[in-house]
């Protein structure tokens, strides 16, 4: 029984969620948030995997059988990854107005808010 | 609220969410364990589809309506990206002074000018081999955009404004989402059903033999670099032509 893995995936979670808590500029909260989200693919990845089993792509040399690790999670890790790459693209974008607009990336000195 | 209530806050949050996780955890199938439902389901009908590499059966036949749901979050992102970064009115082009040319190295232009078309070759087959062996068009776009901005890394900005003209690509993007969505309307049409399968499957393993997945890899390989290409310019844009905002 090994259980190994899966603490990695929550160690992820919450370490990049403590990034992005002592954070002090926007840009490394949103890297924070990208080491969060990888927390999301060792956890699918671990759920998938099984010894000895080789990848779910099939050949000449590996006719199609069973003993192979679940595609059905690598297929979600791979959306989990394009929404994770959107949703950075995304931040940053704002991160850069915010930046223009009040001269500073600084979480905590955001505190106003404007109508 | 200050910073150390905020921690307080995080580690009692965080603590209860280690516990509940580490529950969920011990109560899952050991790590590396035989017991794959899912995959004893999803291998054989790829198999029966086809398609060699299951991972893309998956993301383009069997849930490909759920793929055609992450397209459009891209297509949006890309979209939403570009209107909060379109320049303010403040702001005004730098006409001069982006060419960085000077200072680019002759080993790294000779690198960027080897690996320009090396990196396009190698996104276009990982794109059109997408059902054969690992990749696809998510994988094949972004290798194929990003074989686009070697011409900045060995070149210039100026190099890179005129060998990729930014609307070409905005209206490849809508082409590649609207080419996923028409094969869905086809699959209507023709089988009944939104993106059920309408070209023959044909020779497990060969290049052309995976109906719609195929197809679906090329749409989704169009509008992913197009999309990575549009976003890049404009972060691009406001790394190098703007100025004016910032500093005023």
């Amino acid at each position: 029984m090994s259980y190994y893995p899966y603490f990695v995936a929550g160690w992820l979670l919450l370490v990049g969620a403590f990034g992005i808590v002592r954070s002090r500029n926007l840009v490394h909260a949103v890297v924070s948030l990208s080491v969060s989200q990888s927390g999301t693919y060792v956890l699918l990845l671990t759920i998938g995997y099984q010894r000895h089993a080789t990848a779910p792509v099939f050949g000449s040399t590996s006719k199609p059988n069973l003993k192979v690790v679940d595609p059905v999670v690598q297929a979600l890790t791979l959306t989990d990854i394009v929404v994770s790459a959107t949703v950075t693209a995304l931040l940053l974008a704002l991160a850069i107005q915010i930046g223009k607009r009040h001269g500073t990336v600084d979480p905590d000195q955001l505190s106003a808010l404007e109508g | 609220m200050n910073r150390n209530a905020r921690y307080l806050l995080f580690f009692a949050g965080g603590a209860l969410v280690a516990v509940l996780f580490a529950w969920a955890a011990l109560g899952m199938p050991s790590f590396g364990s035989t017991f794959h439902p899912y995959r004893d389901l999803a291998v054989p009908a790829a198999v029966a589809h086809g398609t060699a590499n299951v991972v893309s059966a998956i993301n383009f036949d069997q849930r490909a309506f759920d793929t055609l749901g992450e397209e459009t979050i891209f297509f949006g992102s890309v979209i939403g990206a570009a209107a909060l970064l379109r320049p303010s009115k403040e702001e005004r082009e730098q006409t001069s002074g982006h060419g960085h040319a000077k200072q680019v190295m002759a080993s790294t232009r000779f690198a960027g000018y080897v690996l320009l078309p090396l990196t396009l070759v190698v996104g276009f087959d990982v794109v059109a081999h997408g059902h054969l062996t690992p990749g696809g068009g998510f994988q094949g776009g972004v290798v194929l955009a990003t074989g686009v901005h070697l011409v900045y890394v060995a070149g210039s900005y100026d190099a890179l404004e005129r060998v990729r003209s930014v609307h070409v690509y905005e209206y490849a993007e809508v082409v590649g989402a609207l080419g996923y969505l028409g094969l869905g309307f086809a699959g209507l049409a023709i089988a009944g059903s939104y993106l059920a399968n309408v070209i023959p499957y044909s020779g497990f393993g060969q290049l052309v033999s995976a109906g719609n997945v195929e197809v679906l890899n090329f749409a989704v390989g169009i509008e992913v670099s197009a999309g990575v290409v549009v976003m890049l310019a404009h972060f691009l844009e406001q790394a190098i032509v703007l100025r004016g905002g910032a500093e005023a």
